[in-house]
């Protein structure tokens, strides 16, 4: 199975620390991967490199099946090729209702001619409906994002990186100021796409990774230093010397 | 939500209504048609006032929908004036030098005709050659392409190389305040081919329409004006109401975010940046023929803060508050400034209100800003919640006057 995306020798340092040393990492088309590390171990650099926020001073990215470089692409090119972010604080657009948030992040076209003219048509309707259901807020649509729960808007959020449809999904600590029933349900949600795309999820908590029960990959000050599964790096002392150890 | 888009839009029909009403109202009390009641001069006042109104439903898009606080839109309107106007002078000199030559023995030729117009025009500055940017001024309709083009082209020039150098926030404004200055001290230059500091004057006389009074003129562009200022509104309503204005606003709140889901930020602020520039453009190729003058004094960049303070207190983020806080400030401030207002004497010192509108208006906009970030139009919310109190969250019950959610905590 080749592979989705693939990182490979890719460093960056800021103002000469490095972020990111010599890192290389790949996941398949349709696989859950878990990412791992202490604070300042480059997860979130990582995430900025994958999405076109940061750019590398060494090292390739390459994403689809003819693989295309992500690195001469801008952030929106990037995430229309099929790259999905979601950030560790819920960000949705609290001005707006959940419906208009939904209906943005649907699949279409989306240069400014095409969407000033685009008008919701049935199959769209039908669409939010759905992912509402999904994600639970179906009785909220026509509310301000803005009213919602802080778990409600990370509901949303995730309803909004599946209606963008995206291969590989990024998520940034998805399960941060949840209660124990929600996480499940995220936990279940993850799992669930992972089946049909590639997830790879950045997260502290140990409880949630093993319940998601997939391959980790440990970064530790910027590189790969354990992969396989949680049992298997839980093992290693490297991994226990740096960062589980400390508990 | 399959509703028409005047129903998902009252505010379109209301605007377009009241507008209708008070344009003929102001007919009807005019000198020309109605029972002169109101002066020939301020039906001008009016009909500029329209455009003025225009001009900041544009800024109203550009600051209160996409967030970009550009000071530089009165340069487009002044640009539409200066490229309108140029046809209005031409045409309207022509007409007067091919009068003066009739009355020679011989026939005058092409070349004395252009020589004259140029002599007329330029001979203020000492020139006595029409320069090579009034090439078209001789054609309404290639002149008015230019109204058009020339700022829609130096929006689309300006926008791209600070977008996508990704220019936000203050930097931008200031970098917008500089193209305004900028194109204002060129515009005084005598040698910039548009009269230096003397400008374009006489446009109130329309070429051919000569017998016409300008008391029946100041009507007709009152008409005009209104129905620009209608067909703006709602071309606006149009562009903010569906997922444009949904992608702007949510560029407003986190462009960042809005990236991440896919959409080229940096061709949305161009978009709606040249679209403004645009609008503004036509309100100002309105205004001047209404005023009779334009200068380079007209770019000065407080004329753009100007227009900013207007949108600020009129209640950004919604089409209507623009317009009102345009009309109401511009009105009031000719109030203050036309030396019609009594002083105030305060035994100590006589406040002169001349001198010390500004220091109102100032105070205004900063209380505004701090106090009422809705501005006036804030005010209709008060109106709508007293018909229908803010109950906050959604019903508990099936009923209607079930209590709220929120409601019930309380």
């Amino acid at each position: 199975m080749s592979a989705l995306l693939e990182v490979s020798g890719v460093s960056v340092s800021f103002d000469g620390f490095r972020a990111i040393n010599n890192l290389s990492f790949s996941i398949g088309p349709a696989e859950l991967r878990a990412i791992i590390g202490p604070n300042g171990a480059g997860k979130t650099t990582f995430m900025d490199i994958v999405t076109g926020k940061t750019r590398p001073d060494a090292g390739t990215v390459t994403f689809g099946d003819r693989p295309l470089s992500l690195l001469s692409m801008t952030e929106a090119q990037i995430a229309r090729a099929g790259v999905g972010r979601k950030f560790q604080r819920p960000t949705v657009f609290e001005d707006q209702t959940v419906h208009e948030n939904l209906i943005m992040a649907l699949r279409a076209p989306r240069s400014p001619w095409r969407v000033l003219f685009w008008r919701e048509g049935a199959q769209d309707r039908a669409n939010v409906a759905a992912l509402a259901e999904e994600v639970g807020l179906s009785d909220a649509l026509a509310r301000k994002a803005g009213e919602l729960s802080h778990g409600q808007k990370q509901w949303l959020e995730i309803g909004m990186l599946l209606a963008q449809e995206p291969r590989l999904l990024l998520v940034d600590e998805p399960a941060a100021g949840m209660t124990l029933a929600e996480r499940e349900h995220t936990t279940r949600l993850l799992v669930e796409m992972a089946k049909t795309r590639a997830v790879v999820v950045v997260e502290h908590d140990m409880d949630f990774v093993r319940r998601l029960d997939c391959k980790v990959t440990v970064l530790h000050e910027g590189a790969v230093l354990a992969e396989g599964s949680l049992d298997h790096v839980t093992r290693n002392q490297q991994v226990i010397d740096v960062y589980l150890g400390r508990g | 939500m399959s509703r028409s888009f005047f129903a998902r839009n009252p505010s379109v029909l209301w605007f377009i209504l009241i507008l209708a009403v008070f344009t003929l109202a102001v007919t009807l009390l005019s000198d020309a048609y109605g029972v002169a009641f109101v002066s020939t001069s301020f039906v001008k006042t009016l009909g500029k006032t329209l455009c003025l109104c225009l001009v900041a439903l544009a800024m109203d898009l550009i600051w209160g929908y996409a967030g970009i606080l550009s000071l530089g839109h009165m340069a487009f309107f002044a640009l539409g004036g200066y490229m309108l106007g140029m046809w209005l002078m031409y045409a309207r000199t022509e007409e007067i030098v091919v009068a003066a030559l009739a009355e020679g023995v011989l026939p005058a030729t092409a070349e004395e005709i252009r020589q004259g117009i140029a002599t007329q025009i330029f001979g203020v500055v000492g020139a006595s050659e029409l320069p090579p940017i009034w090439v078209f001024a001789h054609g309404f309709w290639l002149q008015l392409a230019l109204v058009v083009a020339v700022p829609g082209v130096l929006a689309l020039v300006f926008g791209w190389l600070a977008f996508r150098a990704r220019v936000t926030g203050v930097y931008l404004s200031i970098l917008t305040q500089a193209m305004t200055l900028a194109l204002a001290l060129y515009l005084f230059q005598n040698d910039s081919g548009l009269r230096g500091n003397n400008g374009l004057s006489g446009l109130q006389n329309l070429p051919g329409l000569g017998d016409v009074s300008q008391d029946r003129l100041s009507v007709w562009f009152l008409w005009a004006s209104a129905a620009a200022l209608g067909l703006g509104y709602a071309l606006l309503a149009w562009v903010v109401s569906g997922k444009f204005g949904s992608v702007i606003r949510a560029i407003r709140d986190d462009e960042q975010r809005v990236r991440f889901l896919g959409y080229t930020v940096e061709g949305y602020k161009l978009f709606v940046f040249s679209l403004t520039a645009v609008i503004a453009a036509l309100a100002g190729a309105l205004y001047y023929p209404q005023a009779g003058i334009i200068n380079p004094a007209e770019l000065a960049p407080i004329a753009s803060i100007y227009l900013a303070v207007w949108v600020a207190i009129g209640g950004r983020g919604r089409l209507y508050g623009a317009v009102i806080g345009a009309a109401f400030v511009t009105l009031v401030s000719s109030w203050f400034t036309g030396g019609r207002v009594p002083d105030l004497p305060l035994g100590f010192y006589t406040v002169q209100w001349v001198d010390w509108w500004s220091v109102v208006l100032g105070l205004s906009f900063v209380a505004v800003t701090l106090f009422a970030p809705k501005g006036l139009a804030g005010l209709f919310d008060l109106w709508q919640g007293l018909r229908a109190p803010n109950r906050r969250g959604a019903p508990l019950g099936p009923d209607d006057g079930a209590l709220m959610e929120r409601e019930a905590r309380e």
